[in-house]
């Protein structure tokens, strides 16, 4: 049971994928000009990765180590084929929508990371909540790259949300004749979101650990 | 670590040879590819016909959009002709164009244009010409477009749903704008755009003329020609 919370804690926090490890930018920078558009890649994502950790754990003593990456990146690139069709044919009015994010999930190195750090090495469900998780993670900072930078560059929430709840609209927040801001929806305003959040996530770490330490010796903090 | 307690008889494990090694590499690595290849054959086999059919609906729902379904009465999908590469439409591949009639008199064409210069590349459209010569109306495709910004030329993401700017081109024809004047405001013509983003409407507007143009001087031949034919000048 342990083993799954500290699989749940690496994902989502310490080990985040985007903020610890730095992975998968690409799709990153794209994707995050709105927040419906950030966390639709990110659960996608999500379930990709979950699925190939699994695939690849089951899988693993048939492996041989050698070729382990080629047989790896074989097995990401058939399963996000195979998740683009069905989803184009089973759930085709989610697909018009997502489905430009699927085939970038391919290009994310954070799945092929999982993929040789987790699922290589432990059991197959624990390598599909590992995916999870690792998805979960990324799908949070998305998100909230998206409600930054697309607050910041045309004023409103929830924007495209239409698409995938009929019937809902999205919100303006700032006066309707905001001018809106290009540079937050271009890459670059991803970079300085980004670089915003790394920052304050450093911070926060080296806050905990300032205070674990003064814990961990309260002789020579008195001193 | 020595072996010098182990019997000597014991047989040292050999690792094995590279060749074995690389012998078995290839053939799991064969093994792997051909399973999941046929993976990927099933799926798209299994999958093939749902995707033919919501590729047609999503044809007929777009061509809809710019030519009501109760103003033609034939099978517009299969009333078609073939349109060689037009650089004057944009297209550098062949299109299609579809041709609406009722009680077998020509009512209007959908056919296919592209703008080359969005602001992020092509701008596919497709636009239903009536046959008087007016637009009926005019939708983006495909595009590229900053979100948020530009891509208002797709009413879908036009932030005005009341009046989405590619409404504009309702019912437009050159009986009531000269095409000097079939310009954006911004460039001294007709046309709204929304300041920041102009290069996107530009691009739309200019293509619309082309293709308008080039439409109505060659309607006739268009609907003469045999269906299912290619179009030649």
């Amino acid at each position: 049971m342990s083993a799954y919370g500290d699989i749940t804690k690496n994902g989502l926090w310490k080990q985040n994928s985007i903020l610890a490890q730095v992975l998968g930018l690409c799709p990153t920078l794209a994707v995050t000009t709105t927040f419906t558009n950030a966390v639709s890649l990110g659960l996608a994502t999500a379930f990709v990765m979950s699925v190939s950790n699994l695939t690849v754990a089951s899988l693993r003593s048939f492996i041989p180590y050698e070729i382990r990456i080629p047989v790896f990146i074989l097995i990401i690139a058939s399963l996000v084929t195979v998740v683009d069709l069905a989803f184009n044919a089973w759930l085709h009015e989610m697909y018009v929508i997502l489905g430009i994010f699927i085939p970038l999930i391919v290009t994310n190195c954070i799945v092929l990371a999982r993929v040789e750090a987790f699922a290589a090495k432990n059991t197959a469900w624990q390598s599909a909540w590992d995916g999870a998780a690792m998805g979960f993670g990324l799908t949070g900072v998305l998100a909230v790259l998206g409600i930054v930078r697309e607050f910041v560059g045309q004023g409103t929430f929830l924007s495209g949300i239409e698409l995938i709840v009929p019937g809902t609209h999205a919100i303006q927040m700032l006066p309707a004749d905001y001018p809106g801001f290009l540079i937050a929806i271009l890459p670059p305003g991803a970079f300085f979101v980004l670089g915003s959040l790394i920052a304050v996530r450093n911070w926060m770490d080296a806050r905990a650990n300032k205070r674990a330490m003064l814990a961990a010796t309260p002789v020579s903090a008195g001193a | 670590m020595t072996d010098a307690t182990e019997p000597a008889d014991k047989p040292v494990a050999v690792p094995p040879s590279a060749l074995r090694v690389s012998m078995r590499s290839t053939l799991m690595m064969v093994l792997f590819t051909i399973a999941f290849t046929a993976l990927m054959a099933g799926t798209y086999l299994a999958t093939k016909p749902l995707l033919d059919a919501s590729a047609r609906d999503e044809k007929l729902k777009l061509i809809g959009e710019v030519l009501p379904t109760d103003s033609y009465d034939n099978k517009l999908l299969e009333d078609v002709i073939t349109l060689p590469p037009q650089p004057e439409l944009g297209l550098d591949e062949p299109s299609t164009v579809y041709r609406a009639r009722k009680a077998g008199e020509p009512v209007a064409m959908v056919v296919e244009a592209a703008a080359p210069d969005g602001y992020s590349g092509r701008i596919g459209m497709i636009l239903a010409v009536a046959r008087n010569g007016d637009i009926l109306a005019v939708r983006v495709t495909v595009h590229k477009e900053t979100p948020g910004l530009g891509d208002y030329i797709d009413p879908k993401k036009d932030r005005n749903k009341a009046r989405p700017w590619i409404t504009q081109f309702n019912n437009a024809g050159f009986a009531r704008i000269a095409p000097e004047a079939w310009k954006v405001k911004r460039d001294g013509g007709e046309f709204d755009q929304m300041t920041g983003a102009t290069i996107s409407a530009r691009a739309v507007t200019n293509a619309t003329r082309k293709a308008l143009a080039w439409t109505v001087t060659r309607s006739e031949k268009l609907f003469a020609t045999a269906t299912g034919a290619t179009y030649s000048e």
